[in-house]
């Protein structure tokens, strides 16, 4: 018995060290409540790669093509802190994530930046673990509805079948705008979109609901695309903008400018045609812009012409937005506040000094 | 001769005692570790662990509320909803599937060539195909061909079939609920057949001889002698399916049925808490399972040989 016994205690020795370990850990880990600081720029410059979240699944924001490349609005901002970084616009690997996985992506390090029509909202900003960079694009939420149907307004969809996706603002855009309005409707709610799409496709909903631009861009893949209107109502504003992990101040300033640069280069006339003429400009600004004069980069952890570079392999934000939705693309999309300020719309770029 | 004791590793006794202490503390430090781990890596993420959220109002609207729900209700009225419709599901199915399994399992012994061959194909079909494939085929192929909502085809002035479901007496079933309750009966009714037929040749051929010698017709012979000896069989295996059926219940989301799993999807997915809902969603799906399975075993009791 006394062999039993001792061997017993010898056996739960190593089970009760744990336990008394673990306590000590925990006491200790408590005086630590602030975030440790990463560095993701430079998990990325090691890397040689830039792991950027895209949705995959919308043309004209992030697209794969038939040609296996991806296009779009979303994909061209993962191209443009691809060359800001590497002066390569393809040292990025695309992760197809669809609106449940994107934020845990993101906050697990499985990507290093969401780049993925995702609304900034102030949840999601304080208490998601996430940081926003500028709106890349303006949004507003929008009803699609067939000609047929007969539906001019948001009033006409009282206790209609209303499909939209979930997870996504637009589920609780959609549940404010009809409370407010008193108008009861039936929500058919997936997480998928391309069965969200193909269940109004199929006409089980009188309508559905999404970003406007989304709106748009799904249309496109319809059966009978021209015989789907989207109402004039809007139902929210959704600025659209790349997040990083929250807890990397300069990991979001590299993102930050970058989609500045895109804007400020615009604002002052450079783009991937006439980079070269501009080389030898005399204003002191477009000199810092380009890295010509001073070393603004420097405080980013990039080579001073990192805007230069961004410009050279993907363009200005006309350019971008020309390429992806512009009137010569299927979705012919009017810039309207989408445009600079100095004409008129939302886009402003602060200073590079 | 001395009796001496063998040495403490030959001793069996030992073993055993040492056997399960040692699983116990593998166990147990596997769990601590992977709770330092989460709670180191939560911290740095800067994400605090916690279900105070569940008491923040929901904001978004569900389509199918047993009891009254609005959008200003908290996370957890909705996650309320959410389980309600998953008990819908279960409870109907268990209760459908039952009765599919049962008849398919015992039409496959038929002596009628048509009946056995039916149900042949309908076991092999729906037992060899992915379930997810399934309810996309009835929410797609079925129930969204109905016609629309405007021309409702009304049979006998009982059944109403449209885009918006299925109608019986006034009470409509949304196309959703019915592709998930036909889906998941249908499947899980197969492999309930095969668990009926395979108890139903457990019994011995002698209790059929027996029992047609007594004059009894083959019907009487399944329901008075073979059926209450097979259920000994199929009873365990059984309770599986049960259990097979109230979780795959969860492939709800995939067609828009707002059960519990994808209540607490969007809950995630809107609160960002993805380790809180997991832990919920799998200690309700643990109850559900515990609960089908308690209930399974007083009813296998009651069916046991009991030895006088």
């Amino acid at each position: 018995m006394n062999i039993h016994k001792s061997a017993l205690a010898l056996i739960l020795a190593p089970f009760i060290f744990t336990l008394s370990a673990c306590g000590g850990e925990s006491g200790t880990t408590d005086n630590t409540t602030k975030p440790i600081t990463r560095n993701i720029g430079s998990i990325v410059k090691t890397r040689g790669q830039l792991m950027c979240g895209v949705s995959g699944e919308l043309p004209g924001f992030s697209f794969v093509g038939t040609d296996g490349n991806y296009s779009g609005i979303d994909v061209d901002v993962c191209r443009a802190v691809a060359a800001a970084l590497f002066d390569d616009p393809n040292a990025v690997e695309f992760r197809n994530l669809n609106s449940k996985e994107r934020f845990t992506a993101l906050q697990t390090g499985e990507v290093d930046l969401l780049s993925r029509n995702t609304s900034w909202t102030f949840s999601r900003d304080t208490s998601v673990g996430l940081d926003f960079a500028p709106v890349v694009f303006y949004d507003g939420q929008a009803m699609m509805v067939n000609k047929s149907s007969g539906v001019k307004s948001l009033a006409d969809l009282k206790d209609k079948a209303i499909c939209a996706q979930s997870g996504t603002t637009t589920e609780q855009n959609l549940a404010d705008q009809m409370r407010k309005r008193s108008i009861t409707y039936k929500p058919v709610v997936f997480e998928d979109i391309n069965i969200t799409f193909a269940t109004y496709a199929e006409g089980r909903c009188n309508g559905i609901t999404a970003d406007r631009s989304a709106l748009v861009s799904r249309r496109t893949t319809l059966p009978k695309p021209e015989d789907n209107i989207i109402l004039d109502e809007l139902l929210s504003s959704e600025p659209l903008a790349p997040a990083v992990a929250k807890g990397d101040p300069q990991w979001r300033d590299t993102v930050k400018w970058v989609v500045y640069a895109l804007i400020k280069a615009e604002e002052l006339g450079i783009n991937s045609q006439n980079l070269a003429e501009f080389a030898n400009s005399n204003d002191p600004e477009i000199k810092r812009f380009l890295g010509t004069e001073g070393n603004l980069g420097a405080g980013l952890g990039l080579s001073s012409d990192f805007a230069a570079r961004v410009v050279k392999h993907v363009g200005n934000y006309g350019e971008i937005y020309d390429r992806n939705l512009g009137t010569q693309t299927k979705l012919n999309l009017p810039r309207n506040q989408n445009q600079l300020a100095t004409k008129g719309g939302l886009l402003y770029a602060p200073p590079f000094r | 001769m001395t009796n001496s004791k063998p040495p403490i590793w030959r001793d069996s006794l030992f073993w055993q005692i040492a056997t399960q202490v040692i699983a116990v503390v593998l166990a147990i430090s596997i769990v601590v570790i992977l709770g330092m781990n989460l709670n180191r890596n939560l911290r740095q993420l800067g994400i605090n662990f916690g279900f105070d959220f569940l008491q923040q109002q929901a904001s978004f609207d569900i389509g199918e509320t047993p009891i009254n729900y609005s959008p200003t209700d908290n996370y957890i009225r909705a996650l309320l909803i959410g389980l309600l419709n998953s008990l819908k599901i279960a409870v109907t199915g268990i209760i459908l599937t039952t009765i599919v399994g049962i008849t398919a399992g015992i039409a496959r012994l038929s002596d009628n060539w048509l009946v056995r061959n039916i149900s042949s194909v309908y076991v092999e079909i729906f037992r060899n195909t992915p379930l997810l494939l399934q309810l996309l085929f009835w929410y797609f192929s079925v129930f969204l061909n109905f016609p629309k909502v405007d021309n409702k085809v009304s049979v006998l002035g009982v059944f109403g079939f449209s885009q918006n479901g299925i109608e019986v007496f006034g009470v409509n079933f949304s196309p959703e609920f019915a592709t998930l309750l036909l889906g998941l009966t249908f499947y899980t009714g197969a492999f309930i057949a095969e668990i009926v037929r395979g108890g139903i040749k457990s019994v011995a051929k002698g209790q059929w001889e027996a029992g047609r010698s007594l004059g009894l017709k083959p019907g009487l012979v399944m329901r008075f002698v073979i059926f209450p000896q097979a259920l000994r069989v199929i009873i365990p295996p059984l309770t599986s399916q049960y259990l097979n059926l109230t979780k795959n219940s969860s492939l709800a989301i995939a067609i828009g049925y707002p059960d519990v799993y994808f209540v607490a999807s969007t809950t995630f997915n809107q609160t960002g808490k993805a380790v809180e809902v997991m832990l919920l969603i799998m200690f309700t799906y643990l109850i559900l399972s515990l609960f089908i399975s308690l209930m399974m075993n007083l009813l296998n009791r009651s069916v046991q040989i009991k030895e006088r």
